[in-house]
């Protein structure tokens, strides 16, 4: 800790610095301010928790209290009628599900190996790390409208899919990626060196200790990049209208249009007059797919990767 | 299963996933008619309804419709990128070169304000001393001692368009305090607000109130704003509600535009709040 | 943190194939943004071949249906709730990190965690929902019309809150134990603790966590659409509304055509531009850090 000029004291008129633990006094004044900025820190921080908590159950207690009589077996299982009005989200839940898929399926191995590439093999200030890194944090700030555009006008127009869940999952693909790099890059460089250097001394190759070695203790960072990632998927509403579409039908491939619910919550409640009780009841729902995903990431990383988030 | 298997695993569905086999169209038999339809947001619930019906009546077709504004949906026909195109306003003889357009239903708007308002009816000269600043507080229409909240549609909008062409303002001196994009929006918003003042689609407010929505629609110079006004013509502001093709429609869309049209089909029509054209 | 200064050597054959092809992979992730730009670009240049480029920071006010184009007011108005939330919504998710870590006791923390993980989830569209439909009616009870700047803050607050305190919380389980360890045995504080040790382990994190969350809020559409009132101009209050650029574009581009749909996109190149000069600024601040540490 840095030496500092001391306040003048009692027992210390001129305030040059001494070394801390010089006099009792001193001693004692320094433990009390202490004790002073933890309290107010602890206050602080559990202020911030319970405020957050609270926003979150007033919006979560409108929502299900406005939604929850709208749900039913029938709600999941069967096809929207009526624009949305009536009828369930059967299909809509399975177009979600086929999105998230494509999108993971093409950003996690894209993701992982450009975050690996960028904690593990270039130097901290090498420029392609710089590069790579500086296009990320742009992509990270590009307007969802903007991505739903570009997505229309090449994925749908010039590589011809069309209005597609194909095109839909690369286009969040493309969104998804920087929280997904960023995240497990910076996982990856908090490993302590240490690992690396014993791995080495053992003779491992690097594909070997980073499999084995370095991703599971990078775990927190993984499983953190990944469910931020499903979570701006899952919210993403207007890069999805210009690319997926609009289509409630049950879609038959990934070439088939398909909605998702970010979509049809938006419709139900921006477009469809009268749909705002179907709304609500679809936000619950998405409420309740988000609790079982990010559950089962962490549970896979549990059981796979052997190891824990929290140690 | 040790974390590299499970790697190639998880690379493995994703190449699956993608790979032609696991994205072909699946009935290659069947004769797949597919129709692709893009324009306006507030037809796009009715024909995707209509749509479904068609399909249920015609099966082996499929009916995707997708939303992006009226613009698109002219784009999207001319462009061949759709096969028909949803326009929500009357279009410029600009705008129809090449085109053949269909009317198919037609929407009242109207000036629509908080339920709690005591005001019931307005006038055409009222609104454009309000919509330029220079009626700003209810007590000057009646009501009470509040100032008028004004909420306006956002640019290119046919509503918007509408709603200068008819009382003959120019955007320009419009004071909006608050810019709307879907009707839904605007009438979110004047609920919202007991001062508020706005114009949004007949159908639309009429839905909103019937699942309790506070608010209510202003009668316009001694007519009642109703969907049954605007159907028979009683009421003057609306607009017209078009499907657009390029040149003359093929088979199918020739077959769903007559089904559109046809009054078996008027029900739909109702449940969405719009007044189908009659032949 | 120390770094290698040749990270490059192998043991094995099977690293140079691993090495290669993940410097593939990256090549390809990096040019995405780079495919972004050139469509702006490419959809823009109409409306710079008929008016130039200076109409657009120096016209009066936005109404392109008569060719006027200024994008000043809705830049401005970008950056100030971008601002306001980042400046809101940081210290409430980097001190909700530190809650989870060394305040709350395990369940609770987790709880908390899953809160956010569900936070993290929600769609724009029901915070606008919400937003429009709870938090305008009150605001207008305080100054109307509601729909503002401040309500533009609040729930873009509310929306990056999760996304920075999530990467937080990862970044601080990576402070090695050790160093707590080493805490406990000088008799540090918790506060001293977290000051001297934890936060500037994890610096480099939650710098992450804030660059991260202010690129969700810039490129947040529908919230402000929904609850910012869509005004164009340069607000004088937190009570009066705005229009960012993000929202204009989503609020005209379904009905723009020709020189209107291209100005458009010369908004979305604004942004871009506004993007890089964010980036490099958050750069520069963080080799300061690396090198002085």
């Amino acid at each position: 800790m840095s030496r500092q000029n001391i306040p003048p004291s009692q027992n210390n008129p001129s305030g040059v610095p001494r070394s801390p633990a010089t006099t009792k006094s001193d001693l004692i004044a320094r433990s009390q301010k202490i004790a002073y900025a933890d309290i107010l820190l602890s206050l602080l921080v559990w202020a911030v928790a319970i405020s957050v908590t609270a926003v979150f159950v007033w919006i979560s207690v409108d929502i299900v209290w406005h939604g929850a009589g709208h749900l039913s077996w029938e709600f999941l299982t069967k096809e929207p009628e009526e624009a949305g009005r009536q009828g369930g989200i059967a299909s809509i839940l399975v177009s979600t599900g086929l999105l998230l898929s494509v999108c993971l399926g093409v950003a996690v191995p894209l993701g992982l190996g450009t975050a690996i590439l960028l904690a593990e093999f270039t130097v901290l200030n090498n420029w392609f790390g710089r590069l790579v890194r500086r296009s990320l944090d742009m992509l990270a700030s590009v307007p969802s409208i903007v991505f739903g555009l570009f997505g229309n006008a090449f994925f749908c127009v010039t590589l011809g899919l069309g209005f597609s869940i194909l095109s839909g999952g690369l286009t969040l693909a493309c969104m998804v990626l920087p929280l997904l790099i960023r995240s497990v890059e910076e996982g990856l460089r908090s490993v302590p060196h240490e690992y690396r250097l014993g791995a080495a001394s053992l003779g491992l190759s690097r594909s070997t200790t980073l499999v084995n070695l370095l991703l599971p203790a990078a775990f927190p960072s993984l499983a953190a990049g990944l469910i931020l990632g499903i979570g701006r998927a899952i919210a993403e509403t207007a890069a999805l209208m210009y690319t997926s579409g609009y289509v409630e039908r049950m879609p038959e491939s990934l070439l088939d249009s398909g909605r998702t619910l970010s979509l049809h919550i938006y419709s139900l409640s921006m477009n469809v007059s009268g749909g705002d009780s179907s709304a609500y009841a679809s936000v619950v729902v998405l409420m309740i797919l988000l609790l079982v995903t990010n559950g089962a990431a962490i549970w896979i990383g549990e059981h796979w990767l052997h190891s824990r988030i929290q140690n | 299963m040790t974390p590299r298997i499970t790697l190639h695993f998880a690379m493995g569905i994703a190449l699956c996933l993608l790979s032609p086999s696991c994205a072909q169209q699946p009935k290659a038999g069947l004769k797949q008619q597919k129709l692709i339809i893009t324009g306006a947001s507030t037809i796009a619930p009715l024909v995707s309804e209509l749509g479904k019906r068609f399909e249920k009546q015609h099966p082996g077709t499929r009916i995707d419709v997708h939303t992006g504004g009226s613009a698109r949906g002219l784009t999207d026909a001319r462009q061949g990128l759709a096969d028909i195109g949803m326009v929500s306003e009357a279009l410029t003889e600009e705008e129809q070169k090449g085109m053949q357009v269909f009317l198919i239903g037609r929407d009242g708007i109207s000036i629509i304000v908080h339920a709690d308002n005591p005001l019931d009816k307005i006038v055409s000269k009222q609104v454009v001393a309000v919509y330029t600043g220079k009626t700003k507080n209810w007590k000057d229409l009646g009501g009470k001692d509040a100032p008028i909240t004004l909420v306006h549609k956002a640019e290119g909008r046919s509503t918007l368009t509408l709603f200068l062409h008819y009382f003959g303002i120019d955007n320009k001196a419009v004071k909006a305090d608050v810019v709307v994009g879907d009707d839904q929006q605007g009438i979110k918003t004047v609920a919202g607000n007991p001062n508020t003042i706005g114009y949004v689609s007949i159908g639309s407010t009429e839905q909103s109130i019937q699942q309790g929505v506070k608010v209510k629609l202003l009668t316009l110079d001694g007519v009642k704003a109703t969907s049954a006004a605007v159907a028979d013509n009683s009421f003057p502001w609306q607009r017209s509600l078009n499907l657009v093709t390029k040149g003359q429609p093929t088979e199918l869309t020739k077959q769903f535009i007559d089904f559109v049209q046809a009054q078996e089909n008027y029900d739909i029509f109702r449940k969405e709040n719009f007044v189908p054209a009659k032949r | 943190m120390t770094s290698s200064a040749k990270k490059t050597s192998f043991p094995q054959n099977v690293d140079r194939l691993l090495v290669w092809s993940l410097r593939g992979i990256a090549v390809i992730v990096g040019t995405i943004v780079l495919f972004i730009i050139g469509f702006l670009i490419l959809e823009s240049l109409p409306v710079f071949r008929k008016v130039g480029v200076l109409p657009f920071l120096r016209d009066t006010s936005w109404n392109p249906m008569q060719g006027v184009y200024s994008l000043t007011p809705m830049l401005i108005s970008t950056l100030l709730v971008v601002a306001g939330a980042v400046l809101l919504a940081a210290p409430i998710g980097i001190l909700s990190a530190l809650f989870c870590h060394y305040y709350a006791p395990k369940p609770v923390a987790n709880l908390y965690r899953r809160l956010l993980e569900i936070m993290s989830g929600i769609p724009g569209v029901v915070y606008g929902f919400w937003g429009l439909v709870v938090l305008v009616p009150l605001i207008n009870r305080l100054h109307p019309p509601g729909t503002s700047l401040l309500t533009g803050i609040l729930l873009l607050a509310l929306l990056i809150t999760p996304t920075i305190a999530l990467i937080a919380d990862a970044s601080l389980a990576g402070v090695p134990q050790e160093y707590l360890q080493g805490a406990v045995a000088l008799s540090l504080s918790r506060w001293g603790t977290i000051r001297e040790i934890v936060l500037p382990a994890a610096r480099s994190g939650l710098f992450t966590s804030i660059i991260l969350g202010t690129g969700r809020a810039i490129g947040e559409t529908i919230i402000v659409l929904m609850v910012c009132g869509n005004i164009v101009q340069i607000p004088s209050s937190v009570f009066e509304p705005i229009r960012t650029l993000p929202a204009n574009i989503a609020l005209e581009m379904d009905f723009a055509l020709g020189d209107h749909r291209s100005a458009l996109f010369v908004s979305g190149l604004l942004l871009m531009g506004v993007n890089l000069v964010l980036v490099l600024l958050a750069e520069a601040i963080a080799q300061e850090e690396i090198y002085h540490n």
